[in-house]
């Protein structure tokens, strides 16, 4: 038991019907995450981070095409019957989503919605039990008032506050996963922290192994234990915090990297990564990275690398040795052309 | 969810009183419109009027202090079978809207939802009703299973329920893409609890106020129905049958002017208090 690890994920591909047959949005994607543990996935819009986190909970519409293996404390979860897989969502699974004002039913009172998540999984508790399950959770999501607060409809909430009730949500049925999707992206900054703080005692608390979701690499940083870095519906580095931060191999983290601010960076300009994502439709041959890339050869053009150890992290680049050993500098092919 | 404990009716009571102050002064109107006319029906048998049935005065009598609206044909008050008719039609309209309502909305609910094969069957039986005239399908209907009112009901009820399930379908499948529908799967809810809880209480509004404003729609085609002979049969007061006997009295005007009138008033009062019922709920459009 103590060897499987909570969360296997092996070459998980997700497609979606395209005018043209079935593209995939997400291409082969390997995760392993250890109960108490967190794991970060990072990318844009579009890097089928989001997509991959849905394929394997099937949350994705029916016409989805979903391969590959998730294995969630050893079960598989691709292709579980839709009655299997409800008694695992929201009770060994929480999620909390991006956006928690539309996350919430809103003609419902948060506390009915959250005695509702907890009687989904417990038909024996009773109503009043549940009540008071659910004035704790709020009360241990540090939501003042939780007996008023419970009585109140989600737009009477503020977006902080909002979030903590999804959290309290998420966590009503004691899960070891907690998929977290983007959970700050909505909020205030200042709010932000405070989420990401919450988040991080409770894992902490009750030994909850986490995806974490996020575009925002500072919000990795401060929380995740490992990190992958996806693009174009795959990961293109992956390795502990700290190795992807300091030993980065793959132009595309290094590019995430640069254009993030910070107290050093004052005074200087942002180092943007020009062009955008390759549109899922219409991919270019070899990797998919390489017409953004300041260090593309002609060979990148051709042929799209696997993930392979380079120093601590294992990056899909041609050329990571090099950039990890700092012996190249980028060409910039775009940014030459563009007006600065 | 749904106690009827004395302090939730009292909720209700007092947030159909806001309600009320929120309509338009239309509305307004429309609401009292329909509350005379509710009250006559359940009570006009109690009123100190002339029997409806019985000839009360001299044939075709023009309206004077003894019959306010004239006699018919037969020396009956018009004015008293103008009240009595209400209820024929007003109940009749009644039935028909709510199980219009509620048989369209469920098949267009589960047409919406659950899509495929039963999306298509009754969504293309919606199409084939719909693309008849009302009149015209209701007429064949009724006429196949012969004159009378409860059968007149169930042809309008055949010709109704289309427009139901299209307006929840088209509601349901805007609904269901939302993001808390999605959270409650990920969260374990199985299809049918997502339906009921999570999707179909946010779905009701256009339905309420389309059937508002169909009632006066529905009483109108229950109308035409028994002036044509296929609805209530004769002697009863129906108000279609006794504008029909008055087709015949060119020169009798008041006697199709009474339950002319009842009709226009529900028609209009309906109208009225749908289109108050649109500005509060469903704002959209010129303000």
């Amino acid at each position: 038991m103590t060897a499987a690890p909570l969360l296997e994920i092996r070459d998980l591909r997700a497609a979606f019907r395209g005018p043209s047959g079935f593209v995939e949005a997400v291409r082969g994607v390997d995760f392993t995450l250890n109960a108490g543990e967190v794991l970060g996935i990072v990318g844009e819009s579009g890097s089928g981070k989001s997509v991959a986190m849905m394929a394997l909970l099937q949350l994705l519409p029916a016409q989805a095409r979903v391969s590959g293996s998730a294995k969630f404390k050893g079960r598989e979860l691709i292709g579980m019957p839709q009655r299997q897989i409800r008694h695992i969502l929201g009770r060994e699974i929480g999620c909390i989503f991006q956006d928690p004002l539309s996350a919430f039913n809103p003609v419902l009172t948060i506390g009915a919605q959250i005695i509702e998540a907890i009687r989904l999984h417990d038909r024996k508790i009773s109503k009043r039990a549940a009540l008071a399950q659910t004035i704790d959770l709020l009360a241990s999501v540090s939501i003042p008032e939780p007996e008023r607060r419970a009585q109140q409809y989600p737009h009477e909430f503020s977006g902080g506050m909002r979030q903590r009730a999804m959290i309290a949500m998420a966590l009503a049925n004691n899960p070891s996963l907690l998929i977290a999707d983007e959970p700050t992206t909505a909020l205030d900054v200042t709010v932000q922290a405070q989420i990401l703080d919450l988040l991080r005692r409770l894992a902490q608390e009750r030994d909850i192994g986490m995806v974490l979701i996020t575009h925002d690499l500072g919000v990795v940083a401060s929380m995740a234990r490992d990190i992958s870095v996806m693009y174009s519906g795959r990961v293109v580095e992956t390795g502990s915090a700290d190795s992807v931060f300091y030993d980065t191999c793959h132009p595309y983290t290094r590019g995430l990297i640069a254009a993030m601010p910070s107290l050093e960076s004052v005074g200087t300009l942002l180092t943007p990564i020009d062009g955008t994502p390759p549109s899922i439709f219409d991919r270019p041959q070899g990797c998919s990275f390489a017409p953004r890339c300041g260090y593309a050869l002609p060979a990148c053009h051709e042929t799209d690398p696997e993930l392979r150890q380079i120093g601590t992290t294992r990056a899909a680049c041609l050329r990571a040795e090099e950039i990890a050993a700092g012996t190249v500098r980028p060409t910039a092919p775009l940014s030459e052309s563009l007006p600065v | 969810m749904a106690s009827t404990s004395p302090r939730a009716r009292m909720r209700a009571l007092s947030s159909g009183r806001a309600l009320f102050g929120r309509l338009p002064l239309t509305g307004k109107i429309g609401v009292l419109i329909l509350l005379f006319w509710a009250i006559t029906v359940v009570s006009v048998q109690f009123w100190p009027l002339v029997d409806p049935l019985m000839m009360a005065g001299r044939r075709l009598q023009p309206p004077s202090g003894a019959h306010w609206l004239g006699t018919d044909a037969l020396g009956r008050d018009v004015f008293s079978r103008t009240l009595h008719g209400a209820a024929y039609t007003i109940p009749v309209a009644v039935m028909v809207v709510v199980f219009a309502v509620v048989i369209g909305s469920a098949l267009g609910a589960i047409a919406g939802y659950f899509g495929g094969w039963f999306d298509a069957v009754i969504m293309r039986t919606a199409d084939v009703t719909l693309s008849f005239p009302p009149i015209l399908l209701a007429m064949t209907v009724a006429a196949a299973l012969g004159p009378g009112l409860p059968n007149a009901g169930l042809a309008m009820i055949i010709v109704w329920w289309p427009i139901y399930a299209r307006l929840m379908r088209a509601q349901v499948l805007e609904v269901r893409t939302r993001e808390h529908v999605e959270a409650a799967i990920a969260g374990g809810a199985g299809r049918g609890r997502v339906l009921v809880v999570h999707i179909l209480p946010l779905c009701w509004t256009p339905t309420l106020i389309n059937a508002t404003m169909d009632f006066g729609q529905v009483a109108l085609l229950a109308a035409s129905l028994s002036f044509i002979g296929l609805g209530a049969v004769p002697p009863s007061p129906e108000w279609g049958s006794m504008i029909s006997e008055g087709a015949s009295k060119f020169y009798s005007w008041w006697i199709a002017f009474g339950p002319g009138m009842a009709i226009l008033s529900v028609v209009l009062a309906t109208s009225f208090l749908g289109d108050g019922l649109r500005d509060i709920f469903d704002r959209r459009g010129p303000q």
